[in-house]
């Protein structure tokens, strides 16, 4: 009995208010925890139920081109989500912008840099306005950027007719672009001498002219990495990261800290408004054309994939690495069911099980860090 | 009395016949008090005497009707919580000191973070700020394994704790605490009393708004009571009973007959 008690006051000596923090908790204080281990269960099934050539370089890069568009999206989403608003405009956003681009470039006759920067900075004015709106009439972001996937989405079909003069889809983008060192930034594939080196000594596969299967890495993937690193060292690093989780976290409490809420909240309208308008020109450039259809249901797309990457809705907390890799779960389940046994009409079915699965789980998981109970 | 100890240096928070309006409804009409260096001035109230209303004129939350506001002997308008803390001023209100979900040193330096690099890669010095985080709660003995964790994960005194160790770090001449142990259990609240006592030795002023007389006999050393909007009365320690004070502050002699009657336990 006495030894039981020496041994209880010896183990609690180095702090007696702190419990020792294990292992466990502490990797449960990550929020990407959830979506690390719900991409290695997707593995996992996809490693038994699919073709193994799902998981060839071809496959993957299959799967990482409409992840890393969804995942730039994510990203931006999820940082806004982390700062306590949604905008549920970033699909209409994406149809939208991609019209003014397509348009500025082919009715307009402009170049591309001019495009890209005026098509950016619209994005962003229009953000900004979201945000404001949202600000300064202290209403749910969820019911301003409703309106705005509406006002948007129509504004778009409008000025598709205007532009073609009738039709819903502007094609001819590919001619006017011109091959260039900038339209290499946004389009096609990179590492291209990489690949073929690879090709030729036989470490990838090629088709039978000694081309490789695959050309290279898609851009967009290479800007989904990027686009994670920056978002994940600003929220980790800087003093606008410490402001985000501090405006999303309670916001009364935040600005009588000094934080500037309000500017924190517009900023990231805008950046995630942004982030629409990259996706729009990435994949305007890409597909050499745009339509009404662009970028259709990708708002709850990019929420879902950022909930999954463990931001909560009610804001403060989240990650971006959280996002990434929710955004390639997102691309790994609706394209690898399709080298499955299962309709892909399961798709759905499975995606709204996995936000269910990452709600709850999230819950428990902030119940844990804050010690509520 | 009270002023013999202070008469000499400037208040350091002088407010004159304060009046706010809030439209048709009169939230202070007409309140006085000041506080000096290294004392403790408890606002004492009932719900609806005005305490939040003056707290939050302080605190630059809401700008005064009308009313002389005076930070060291100047006249100063605050249009901002920022504009007060500039000056010296910080307010731990009661339940929105903290962010829960954020790490004890991101709160303790939320909206003043050290920053390091050259602009564009300019980031938090979080060495510099778990050091110093580390440091200062074990200055208020709260030893934290890891100022990473949550505040969520502290004690409610804690938090009241860590929120006044992080302004009196931050420079402030004057705290006002809203109530900081309305909420907290017997052993939280006498850690919380002791460290306020520790902050006014140190030569803060302190606001300290309660309507907890005991709590306020222990630490206060001067006491202003607000009815109504206005300034009851403001006495020193030595010149008035806790239970004068009880009864000054319910506005009259009934508490006494209802004190008698439950045997003295109000």
């Amino acid at each position: 009995m006495a030894q039981i008690e020496q041994q209880t006051t010896v183990a609690a000596k180095p702090d007696e208010r702190i419990r020792q923090v294990g292992f466990l908790t502490h990797m449960m204080r990550r929020p990407e925890l959830g979506a690390v281990a719900g991409l290695v269960l997707v593995v996992v099934f996809f490693f038994f139920a699919a073709d193994p050539s799902m998981f060839s370089l071809s496959g993957l890069m299959t799967i990482l081109a409409p992840a890393s568009q969804l995942g730039i999206l994510a990203i931006a989403a999820s940082l806004l989500m982390i700062g306590g608003e949604f905008d549920l405009s970033i699909g209409s956003m994406v149809a939208f912008t991609g019209l003014i681009f397509g348009a500025l470039l082919t009715n307009f006759g402009q170049p591309l840099w001019i495009s890209i920067v005026f098509t950016l900075m619209l994005a962003a004015v229009m953000g900004a306005v979201n945000g404001q709106i949202v600000i300064r009439t202290r209403l749910p972001s969820f019911i301003v950027t409703l309106a705005f996937l509406f006002i948007l989405r129509g504004l778009t079909l409008v000025g598709l007719k205007w532009a073609t003069g009738g039709s819903t889809e502007l094609r001819g983008i590919e001619d006017v672009v011109g091959d260039g060192l900038l339209r290499q930034v946004f389009s096609g594939v990179a590492f291209q001498p990489l690949f073929n080196w690879l090709a030729e000594h036989d470490l990838i596969e090629k088709f039978d002219n000694g081309v490789p299967k695959v050309a290279g890495v898609p851009v967009s993937v290479l800007w989904f990495v990027g686009i994670t690193g920056a978002a994940t060292w600003m929220l980790l690093r800087t003093r606008v990261g410490n402001w985000i989780f501090a405006a999303g976290g309670d916001p009364v409490a935040a600005r009588n800290s000094g934080v500037p809420v309000d500017r924190v909240k517009t900023g990231l309208f805008a950046l995630t408004a942004c982030a629409a308008a990259l996706v729009a020109i990435i994949t305007v450039l890409d597909a050499g054309s745009t339509d009404a259809r662009r970028g259709f249901q990708k708002e709850f797309e990019a929420i879902i994939a950022a909930v999954i990457g463990g931001s909560l809705l009610t804001g403060g907390y989240g990650s971006a690495i959280g996002a990434f890799f929710g955004a390639i779960i997102f691309g790994l389940v609706s394209i690898g069911l399709t080298y499955t046994q299962f309709d892909s009409d399961w798709f759905q079915v499975f995606l709204g099980s996995m936000l269910l699965l990452a709600v709850l789980f999230n819950n428990f998981i902030r119940r844990k860090v804050t010690g509520e109970r | 009395m009270a002023d013999s100890k202070t008469a000499m240096s400037t208040p350091v928070i002088e407010v004159n016949n304060v009046v706010k309006h809030y439209g048709s409804v009169i939230a202070l009409s007409g309140v006085s008090m000041k506080v000096s260096q290294g004392e403790v001035l408890c606002l004492l109230g009932d719900n609806g005497a005005g305490k939040s209303t003056l707290i939050k004129t302080l605190s630059g939350v809401v700008r005064p009707t009308s009313g002389d506001f005076l930070v060291e002997g100047k006249p100063v308008t605050f249009n901002s919580p920022r504009d007060a803390l500039d000056a010296g001023i910080a307010t731990v209100y009661q339940d929105l000191a903290m962010i829960p979900l954020m790490s004890i040193t991101r709160n303790f330096f939320m909206g003043r973070e050290p920053l390091k690099g050259i602009p564009p890669f300019r980031h938090i010095d979080f060495k510099h700020c778990h050091t110093v985080t580390h440091e200062e709660m074990r200055k208020i003995g709260i030893d934290i394994r890891d100022p990473n964790q949550a505040v969520g994960t502290l004690s409610g005194g804690e938090r009241q704790c860590v929120a006044i160790a992080r302004a009196v770090y931050f420079g402030a001449k004057v705290l006002i605490l809203d109530e900081p142990t309305s909420a907290l259990g017997v052993a939280q609240t006498s850690m919380v009393l002791k460290y306020i006592h520790q902050v006014q030795q140190k030569g803060l002023g302190v606001i300290f708004i309660t309507h907890n007389v005991r709590h306020a006999y222990a630490v206060g050393s001067r006491f202003t009571v607000l009815n109504r909007g206005k300034t009851l009365g403001t006495c020193a320690k030595g010149e008035i009973s806790i239970d004068e004070l009880q009864n000054m502050m319910a506005g009259g002699k009934e508490l006494q007959t209802l004190s008698d009657e439950l045997g003295g336990t109000i």
